[in-house]
């Protein structure tokens, strides 16, 4: 069984201030959605109120169509995994998974089963007796996850459980959480600051910023289409060029940045279309930096300007250039590593040039800051 | 021992060695030893003391048992009652304390705010300023015929005749639980705090009642500290003399009484060491078996 979640106008307060404010989203039902923004944005907090440890201050939680108000976490159908997994440390492995079943008083054979079976589901078969100290991180985290799933929850809840392990082992465990999430297939609700963690493995995604919702979006749509300059700027690399508008169309919009004149491609995006952008409009254009290219030729082309190049960094498959506008303008750039760059050294004035398609026009607003 | 000496220096190396030498052959070995040996010589007037009837004897001990050579009965009724009496007592105060402490404990340790919690301990600690014979003392104003409780519960109208608090010996068990409650607390206090909150909730999420979270997963956690206070206690309460003296009943008697008076009043100083070693053997072996019982280890309880 699965269930959806729709959170209503959700606000929580602690005194004067906001850890959420004015939460809407609807997560359907079998979905991997994920919330993700950086550290004290108040995931943790809404988290915690999907589960019933926290009573919203305003607004009402619905977990398969019914309020939770007033319901407390040991009665909802939901599992929560903790950040730092909690699991009992003196008890055996398959006590840990078990202990939802102890508590409804199955038997002791019955839980035994059960145990071994969720140890198969995570690929832990016959390590039950072993205590939980005797496992390795990326087993603890199976062994929580196993654990949660005994109840048979409606909707898994995660709170970062993947940040105390290494980064081999985080990439592992990612593809793993999402195979047990198809295999189980009921809500999984996922909770993090690693963009590349949200983008792995969910449908949907939530950027928040501040205890607000900035966008709800497939995990495609949030970073090709992004809706504020604050997720343009937190999910993956952007290049912010601050300016304003000169000229609009139904398809695409000129703008000044710094004297240099740049046209981008309205693409579809909800922000683009609504708030119509008008002539003199402050924005920012925001360019990926495997979007921008060095021009080869000497050719009058859209959208080039020209940088001083600062240093050049390997990154395995990726070489990143670090350049300077004239006007001071911090511009970032990744390269293939096949494409042969000898030719660059440092100090060096380099013209760069990028599509209209690739280039998105917001609305002034703040960026992430790192 | 070598690798202690190049690790701290030579000069802190031997004050150690010094203060934990003075420590244990002065202030632990030398006066037990010498109470076990005076607890197997007769009792002798100074002068004949180290003469030839000066020999290692049981008789001490077979007093303890079997009582004087005068009794007519099999065993020394009086003196074993008394001591069993006390055991038990110490076990029931022991529990009694536990009683009291965990919930408090837990709820400094975990479910208190940081400036509530503070509040707390402190006038925890306060009372204990006041010296052991003044808190006694202050209870048995409390609990006296004419006491201030008795007299409110007369006063109130709620009954007619005055509650023999300390001749049913409630005194004395309120006030030997009182007496060492701190010793209790902070054991208990240190094991409970030291108990990650999320596994509360992680409980209470898989379903959990507060009862079966705190039987599986707290007391398991605190089960060292609960190991150590109760040693604590049971052997504070066993041996304690100035709060039996003060509080109890009449025809209550506390071992250690019995040893004071074979020490000060019969001037029998080598049966009153025979007696309070006995104290000591039972109260350790019980300790033991307790410690064993629990299943806890003796490097537990000092964590
Ligand atoms: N009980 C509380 N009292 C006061 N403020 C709180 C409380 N719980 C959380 N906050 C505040 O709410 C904000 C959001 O906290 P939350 O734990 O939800 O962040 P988070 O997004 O999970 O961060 P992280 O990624 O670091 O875990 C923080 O600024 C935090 O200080
Ligand atoms: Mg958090």
């Amino acid at each position: 069984m699965s269930a959806d979640v729709e959170l209503q106008n959700i606000s929580i307060n602690f005194g004067d201030f906001y850890a959420a404010k004015d939460v809407s989203v609807l997560i359907k039902k079998g979905e991997f959605f994920s919330f993700l923004g950086p550290s004290g944005c108040g995931k943790t907090t809404i988290l915690r109120t999907i589960s019933g440890f926290l009573e919203p201050s305003q607004g009402q939680v619905l977990i398969g169509g019914a309020n939770m108000a007033g319901i407390g976490p040991n009665k909802r159908p939901t599992s929560l995994i903790f950040q730092n997994l909690a699991l009992f440390p003196l008890m055996s492995v398959a006590d840990n998974i078990s202990f939802s079943l102890e508590v409804r008083g199955h038997s002791k054979a019955d839980r035994r089963a059960r145990a071994e079976e969720l140890l198969g589901l995570v690929a832990l078969e016959g390590q039950g007796d072993k205590k939980v100290h005797e496992l390795s991180g990326g087993q603890r985290q199976r062994v929580a996850i196993a654990r949660a799933l005994a109840i048979e929850p409606e909707v898994l809840l995660l709170d970062e459980p993947l940040s105390a392990l290494d980064l081999k082992l985080r990439q592992k465990m990612r593809s793993e959480l999402r195979a047990i999430q198809k295999r189980v297939g009921i809500t999984f609700i996922y909770i993090t600051h690693d963009q590349g963690e949200a983008l792995t493995m969910s449908d949907r995604v939530a950027v928040m910023n501040e205890g607000r919702i900035e966008q709800v979006d497939t995990c495609q749509a949030v970073y090709e289409k992004p809706k504020t300059p604050f997720v343009a700027s937190f999910v993956g690399e952007n290049n912010p060029f601050s300016g304003e508008v000169t000229a609009c169309n139904d398809s695409h919009v000129e703008v000044l940045c710094d004297g240099n004149k740049f046209v981008a491609e309205i693409n579809g995006n909800d922000c683009q279309d609504a708030q119509k952008l008008v002539v003199g409009q402050k924005i920012i254009l925001f360019v990926r930096p495997e979007s921008i290219s060095i021009k080869k030729n000497k050719s009058k082309t859209q959208n080039s300007f020209s940088a001083q190049l600062n240093s050049i960094e390997f990154e395995g498959h990726l070489q990143n250039l670090f350049l300077t506008t004239q006007s001071g303008v911090k511009v970032r750039l990744s390269l293939p590593n096949a494409e042969d760059i000898d030719h660059l050294t440092a100090g060096q004035a380099t013209d760069l040039t990028f599509s209209a398609q690739k280039a998105v026009v917001l609305p002034e607003g703040n960026l992430a800051v790192d | 021992m070598q690798k202690f000496f190049a690790k701290n220096g030579p000069i802190i190396s031997t004050y150690f060695l010094i203060s934990i030498g003075f420590w244990i052959i002065f202030l632990i070995i030398i006066p037990q030893l010498y109470m076990l040996d005076l607890s197997f010589r007769p009792n002798l007037p100074p002068l004949l003391r180290g003469g030839e009837e000066d020999v290692y004897t049981l008789t001490h001990y077979k007093h303890f048992l079997f009582g004087s050579e005068t009794s007519k009965d099999a065993y020394n009724y009086v003196d074993l009652k008394v001591f069993f009496t006390t055991l038990a007592t110490a076990v029931v105060i022991t529990v009694l304390s536990l009683c009291f402490c965990y919930p408090i404990a837990f709820y400094i340790a975990k479910i208190a705010e940081h400036k509530t919690a503070r509040l707390l301990i402190v006038s925890l600690i306060v009372p204990f300023w006041i010296n052991e014979l003044l808190r006694a003392f202050a209870l048995r104003i409390l609990f006296a015929g004419e006491g201030v409780i008795n007299n409110a519960l007369i006063n109130a109208g709620l009954m007619d005749n005055a509650i023999n608090f300390i001749g049913q010996d409630v005194a004395l068990f309120t006030g030997l639980t009182y007496a060492y409650l701190l010793l209790m607390m902070f054991p208990l206090y240190n094991s409970l705090e030291s108990l990650d909150t999320n596994q509360l909730e992680a409980a209470k999420d898989l379903g959990s009642s507060t009862l079966r979270t705190h039987w599986r997963i707290v007391i398991p956690h605190a089960k060292a500290g609960i190991a150590s206070g109760s040693t604590m206690v049971f052997m504070l309460t066993a041996g304690a003399l100035a709060t039996p003296v003060v509080l109890s009943s009449p025809n209550t008697f506390w071992f250690t009484q019995l040893i004071y008076q074979w020490f000060n009043m019969n001037d029998n100083w080598s049966r009153g060491a025979a007696y309070s070693v006995l104290l000591l053997l039972v109260s350790v072996i019980f300790v033991l078996l307790m410690m064993k019982l629990f299943r806890v280890k003796v490097g537990e309880i000092v964590k």
